[in-house]
């Protein structure tokens, strides 16, 4: 956005409190021209939009929601300071458009009358006031502009009604200062440190007085009567539970149609481009590395989308504080806000939506703890991982006769997810994220019926900004993947020598000689060599021979270390790895017998079982907490707007992976296990 | 008494917001301020937050918050 300042002459911020209908008036008045990014250096969203005024565009700021301008928040910080000039990405606003709920007016209106101290001009967008006059009130708009001294439109988003008074309000005001409606003394010895704020209320309690007729007729309100059930102490649980089960349910198995479609068309993708174009490495980089590896990526769209759909009608219904309210005592035992739930349960099917998701706790504290935590609850991806090891070495075993295996083992998998999670959380809130406990005040907004657009807009900007930003470091880090598994190249003679060397007992990677093609001597076969062996013999089967004395310990091979290092890319790669290493064709399933008898009968180089149970229970608690996901690296580097988060995650998750897989594997020896 | 001893359901008007700081300064902007009346509507199914209603809207805050609130019935 750098054309601001020369494109568009004006700046109008918008603002307000949460709930006023801010994002709705703000996607009415700008419509899909819209951006969305961070303001520089922290993760404060900044939207913008062009809004067409009196035939010159202006850039029209959404600011974030705010119950005051009085910077005790990062939100508040950032507000205040575009309005005050002092954010250097924004032009001070020429004015400032007050959005205020009709049916909430005297806690809105407080925020207007610390704006009036800022010197720039304010016009009020009063919203609600169908809502408020059916609840039986009237409130007398000139009156209420009288008092404030300052223009009131009435605004209806939805209809449109008011939109272009609004503009013509905010024209006239441009380059005229503000008249601070209320006296406030300082020197008064009773004001006391809060006495500015006392003052405010003072008048506004008055203007209120002046300019609104409150029915006398107590109606029940529906909100109440929608909480008599929604947080009731036994309903509003098992109604909770029931929804998130809804949620889960969606992401989990609803969005696996169009995954798995979005999964064969790049892969019909790729086989059409590896059909039309001259084998070689071009092809191979365009279709491995590329086209897999983008796809990869855009695979998780179809989570995001349902999963933002379901926060964005959670949120606008005003759902989504009850859900906190609700489980806020559970959550702040181990020093989590309420609305952490949320982020946490979609986690179990993908952290990227969870993490994203993460932007309705306020407190940076707090949703920092939740995503450093978020990749612990077990995704869908390490299914396939579990899948395998149960299906390898536990298929069809019992205890106690009728409990299988395979159900325990899962279950014991989630469980230590969740179990570590929570001392993790506990840990980080007393240590790195150390702070006082915010205050918990959180407004219950009246129910509402979600607006579709905002609902749809809400989605469609989440999803681009995964593609965008989450994308760009996929696509660099799939190529990096791709390059460690694709070179060197290497011919049949070189193979046999690396084979041959491995054998004598020598460090393994020095003896794999490996050139780019054949040191120039002249081959009886130059064919292509089966991918197996070219993987055994690229840099991340080396790199596998060089972590084999660290995963050793753990039972693990050079082979799985090498298939431990593709799946950092993404958990599920194991699996096809793991098939390309064995030889079974790299499209084998989890599911596969070939596959599950290749991890059977795979042996180490001394011809001992490369896999015991014991291995794949290992592997298993491996999964659970190490760190190997870039697409979640990359949204956590976008959600925190810093690399050191995101290499800290992984860091301290594989480092945690790797103890407690050592614990594993050693205690099980120990204990006689094989 | 303070507000988290005001039974559920009772109105009461707000005496005293104590306290210092961030969490003072906030409750007071949020519009709980000396000689509002408010109402205590709920508790949560595990005892905490509560729910009250003021300004004619509903807030919830945890035990720290309303331990600080002194109302008088």
């Amino acid at each position: 956005m750098k054309d601001n300042g020369q494109n568009s002459h004006l700046t109008i911020a918008l603002a307000g409190n949460p709930n006023a209908g801010k994002t709705t008036l703000f996607n009415s008045l700008t419509g899909l021209k819209q951006k969305v990014a961070n303001y520089p250096g922290v993760t404060v969203e900044r939207k913008e939009g062009a809004w067409t005024l009196d035939g010159k565009t202006a850039n029209l700021i959404d600011l974030p929601g705010l119950y005051s301008l009085d910077a005790t928040s990062l939100d508040e910080q950032i507000a205040s300071d575009i309005i005050r000039g002092d954010q250097e990405s924004v032009p001070k606003p020429d004015a400032i458009i007050a959005v205020v709920d009709a049916t909430n007016l005297e806690r809105n209106l407080y925020l207007v009358t610390q704006m009036f101290e800022f010197g720039v001009p304010v016009v009020i967008a009063l919203t609600m006031i169908d809502v408020f006059e059916k609840q039986g009130h009237e409130i007398d708009i000139e009156m209420l502009a009288a008092q404030l001294k300052t223009p009131v439109v009435a605004v209806n988003a939805k209809s449109g009604r008011g939109t272009e008074e609004l503009a013509e309000k905010v024209s006239s005001v441009i380059g005229t200062t503000p008249v601070i409606p209320y006296e406030y003394k300082q020197e008064d010895p009773n004001s006391g440190p809060h006495g500015k704020i006392f003052a405010r209320y003072n008048f506004i309690a008055n203007v209120v007085q002046e300019s609104v007729w409150h029915s006398d007729h107590q109606s029940h309100r529906i909100t109440d009567k929608i909480d008599r059930v929604l947080t009731h102490k036994f309903f509003g649980l098992v109604i909770l539970v029931a929804i998130l089960l809804l949620v889960f349910q969606t992401i989990f198995s609803w969005a696996s149609l169009p995954m798995d479609l979005l999964e064969k068309g790049f892969g019909s993708v790729g086989d059409f481009v590896k059909a039309e174009m001259p084998p070689g490495m071009l092809t191979d980089l365009l279709v491995d590395g590329i086209i897999a590896g983008v796809g990869g990526v855009v695979v998780f769209l179809p989570q995001i989308l349902l999963l933002f759909l379901f926060i964005s009608l959670l949120e606008d219904s005003g759902y989504m504080a009850r859900a906190a309210f609700l489980l806020d005592k559970l959550m702040s035992r181990v020093g989590l806000h309420g609305k952490a739930f949320l982020p946490l349960i979609s986690s179990f099917a993908c952290a990227i939506p969870g993490i994203m998701a993460t932007r309705t706790i306020e407190s940076r504290r707090d949703r920092f703890a939740t995503i450093m935590i978020a990749p612990f609850m077990s995704c869908s991806a390490r299914l396939p991982v579990y899948t395998l090891m149960i299906g390898a070495f536990f298929g069809g075993k019992y205890v106690l006769g009728f409990v299988s295996v395979g159900a325990l083992l899962m279950l014991i998998m989630y469980s230590i997810g969740i179990v570590v999670a929570i001392i993790v959380a506990a840990i980080l809130k007393r240590t790195l994220l150390k702070a006082p406990p915010p205050p918990f005040l959180m407004e219950l907004p009246p129910y509402r019926l979600p607006n579709l657009r905002t609902v749809l807009q809400n989605m469609i900007t989440r999803a681009w900004l995964f593609l965008k930003r989450a994308g760009t470091v996929i696509l660099a880090i799939s190529i990096i993947l791709w390059a460690l598994m694709y070179f060197p190249r290497s011919s049949q003679e070189s193979v046999v020598s690396s084979q041959q060397s491995t054998r004598t007992g020598s460090l393994p990677y020095e003896g794999v000689v490996a050139p780019f093609s054949g040191n120039g001597v002249v081959h009886s076969s130059e064919l292509p060599l089966p991918e197996s062996e070219q993987l055994k013999n690229s840099f991340a089967g080396k790199l596998g021979h060089a972590i084999e004395p660290v995963i050793r310990p753990l039972g693990f091979d050079w082979k799985i270390g090498m298939a431990l290092i593709a799946s950092f890319a993404a958990r599920e790669v194991l699996v096809s790895t793991l098939s390309i290493i064995y030889n079974v064709g790299k499209d084998e399933n989890e599911e596969s017998q070939t596959l599950i008898e290749a991890v059977r009968d795979a042996r180490t180089e001394d011809g001992k079982p490369a896999w015991t149970p014991l291995t794949a229970l290992t592997l298993m608690v491996f999964f659970v907490l190490a760190m190997q996901c870039m697409s979640t690296i990359a949204v956590v580097r976008r959600e925190t707007n810093s690399w050191s988060w995101p290499l800290f995650m992984t860091a301290y998750m594989t480092a945690l992976a790797y103890v407690a897989a050592l614990i594993t594997y050693q205690g099980g020896k120990a204990l006689g296990f094989e | 008494m303070t507000l988290t001893e005001l039974p559920i359901g009772k109105d009461a008007r707000v005496v005293a917001v104590n306290g210092e700081g961030r969490v003072t300064r906030r409750l007071l902007e949020m519009g709980v301020i000396p000689g509002v009346s408010v109402q205590k509507i709920k508790m949560a199914p595990f005892g905490d937050p509560v729910e009250i209603r003021v300004r004619g809207y509903s807030l919830a805050m945890r035990r720290t918050e309303s331990d600080a609130i002194e109302v008088s019935v």
